[in-house]
């Protein structure tokens, strides 16, 4: 079976997001890059799917050419081969997925496997969107999986609980912290990462359905005080939580 | 010519969630705005707090029934949504970004060929126009955005707007019985954790970090939270620890949290703690080390040692309560 695995370029975590003068970009200034932290766990889950049941593991990511270090990382884990689906503009959720389900569709790939959401612009539909475009099933926010045959079960994360999903092939499968336990890149999957040629292709875009208006920070909070140094501090606490925030 | 807003209701074992009454409550408000309308759509067997629907000001709502309904089914429902849509001819359909909204809202959108804008944080209508903010970067940086398509799709994010009790003499609901739905991607099993409040949800979050010193200490934590009827919060370092599981965990790679309380215990405050938690409405930090970042968006901090402080705390939140 032919299994998809879709990253995204982000910003690092640990990053201080700064917005560039034209209010319409970050200040790329000191800002490193990684592999999205949710799609390591799709990229494990890929590679354990396809240990398991046979076949050919593709990574593909949109974006700029910056992109193609996170789609070596993920040779490097172990994937077999990579497309970059090039594009250097703002690009709205659809025309990602959009991107991706074309490619998807041109591979014949059945399964798919991405992050539950990217850690920089936090929407977190792009998995629904692409399954909804091929005519997929899709399961979001996956904490289990399990693929017998056509038929696939899986848990996903619920306020308060979770709830069990049963669907079918084809499939798009969303990533959530907890699923497993992604893998090192070994040293020989370095090497041979560094070996693999990446293909390129560039995509066409539809008009963008969501357009960026501005981005701006957001207002920071004032300093607050510290009112004490120890447990003798706790009924002024309490007192302010009661009388003057009136949350308790 | 009129504007329609249709509200996605959503419901769970038969409640109406909190979360699309404040998606009720913004769509009236902003509908004399926009020149609209407000209608609303729920799909299940049953609806046990139907009289809420009145209560907070709807006047039409329309019940898509079945019983096999009542759990969430992703194809089944995306299909009846979408075609409720085209039904009324709306032009804005909104829903809260809940877990099951998260999932729902794009396949809707990809089914009426919409734009999608998730976890709005803010909706402002200029002559007529919609402009919508929303948290990037797990709340770094905002981002406002506006839908070039026909219909548009929004959802809000949860705790965020006000549900308003707006009471309206009568209410038109229409039940229409659901043929044959399209099950093919459904929930078989709903797995509760037994008694536990989940942080996306709760009014207030009481969290623990690295200076509880160990799992066996979260007692303190829990304790707290109990006596505040809060749910438990965890730092990424507790949880990639193996401390307490990640559902708990706060964060940019956790949940993102909007409590109207937020109680950071031993917690020294990363970035990526802060970008989850920092627009709660009220934070109080207790830290031995005075200078963690924690304390910069702190309204309240008791620079102290948290084994001595707790236990007091604990105590004085229960007599308040008493």
């Amino acid at each position: 079976m032919k299994i998809a695995v879709c990253v995204s370029h982000v910003p690092d975590t640990a990053t201080k997001i700064k917005i560039a003068n034209d209010a319409r970009n970050i200040d790329p200034i000191g800002v490193s890059f990684i592999l999205n932290p949710y799609d390591e766990f799709a990229i494990e889950e890929a590679l354990k799917t396809k240990e398991k049941v046979g076949g050919e593991v593709i990574v593909l990511s949109v974006g700029p050419d910056t992109n193609k270090e996170t789609i070596r990382k993920a040779l490097a884990m172990g994937v077999d081969e990579g497309v970059h689906l090039k594009y250097d503009s703002y690009l709205d959720s659809f025309g990602v997925a959009k991107a991706l389900a074309d490619e998807i569709k041109n591979i014949g790939a059945e399964l798919v496997f991405m992050g539950k959401q990217s850690v920089d612009y936090d929407n977190g539909i792009v998995g629904s969107l692409t399954a909804a475009m091929l005519n997929f099933s899709v399961i979001t926010v996956c904490v289990t999986f399990d693929i017998n045959g056509n038929e696939i079960r899986a848990e996903r994360e619920i306020e308060g609980g979770r709830e069990v999903v049963q669907t079918t092939l084809p499939a798009v499968i969303t990533t959530q912290k907890g699923l497993n336990d992604p893998r090192y890149a070994s040293l020989k999957g370095i090497m041979t990462a560094k070996k693999k040629v990446i293909a390129e292709k560039s995509i066409t875009a539809d008009p963008n359905r969501v357009e960026l208006v501005t981005l701006k920070s957001p207002q920071p909070k004032n300093p607050g005080r510290i009112i004490g140094t120890d447990a003798s501090a706790v009924p002024e606490l309490v007192r302010l939580l009661k009388e003057e925030a009136k949350v308790i | 010519m009129s504007n329609i807003i249709l509200v996605y209701l959503e419901q769970r074992e038969g409640f109406i969630k909190k979360g699309s009454f404040e998606a009720v409550s913004k769509a009236i408000e902003i509908a004399p705005l926009l020149g609209a309308e407000v209608n609303a759509l729920v799909i299940g067997d049953s609806i046990n707090n139907s009289d809420s629907l009145k209560k907070y000001g709807l006047n039409k709502v329309t019940f898509y029934k079945n019983s096999e309904l009542q759990n969430y089914s992703s194809s089944a429902y995306a299909k009846i949504i979408a075609d409720a849509v085209k039904s009324v001819n709306a032009n804005y359909l909104i829903m809260s970004n809940t877990a099951l909204g998260k999932d729902l809202a794009p396949l809707v959108s990809v089914a009426l060929n919409a734009g999608l804008v998730v976890d709005a944080v803010s909706l402002e209508i200029e002559n007529g126009d919609l402009t919508i903010t929303r948290p990037i970067y797990a709340g770094k940086a905002l981002e406002s955005v506006s839908i070039t398509t026909n219909i548009k799709v929004v959802s809000l994010r949860p705790n965020v707007f006000k549900a308003i009790e707006n009471e309206v003499p009568e209410i038109e609901i229409s039940t229409i019985e659901v043929t044959d739905p399209d099950l093919s991607n459904r929930v078989v099993e709903l797995k509760k954790s037994e008694g536990k409040l989940d942080v996306a949800e709760a009014d207030i979050i009481v969290s623990g970090g690295r200076g509880l010193k160990g799992p066996e200490h979260f007692g303190l934590i829990e304790n707290l939270a109990k006596s505040l009827n809060a749910a438990v919060g965890a730092s990424r370092a507790v949880v990639d620890a193996g401390w307490r599981p990640h559902r708990e965990q706060v964060g940019q790679t956790g949940k993102t949290v909007t409590p109207t309380l937020y109680i950071a215990c031993g917690i020294s405050g990363a970035i990526q703690h802060l970008a989850g938690m920092s627009s709660s409405k009220y934070i109080v930090a207790i830290n031995k080390d005075k200078d963690a970042p924690i304390f910069s968006v702190a309204d309240y901090g008791i620079a102290g040692d948290l084994f001595e402080i707790l236990p007091v705390l604990t105590e004085e939140i229960k007599k308040v309560k008493a």
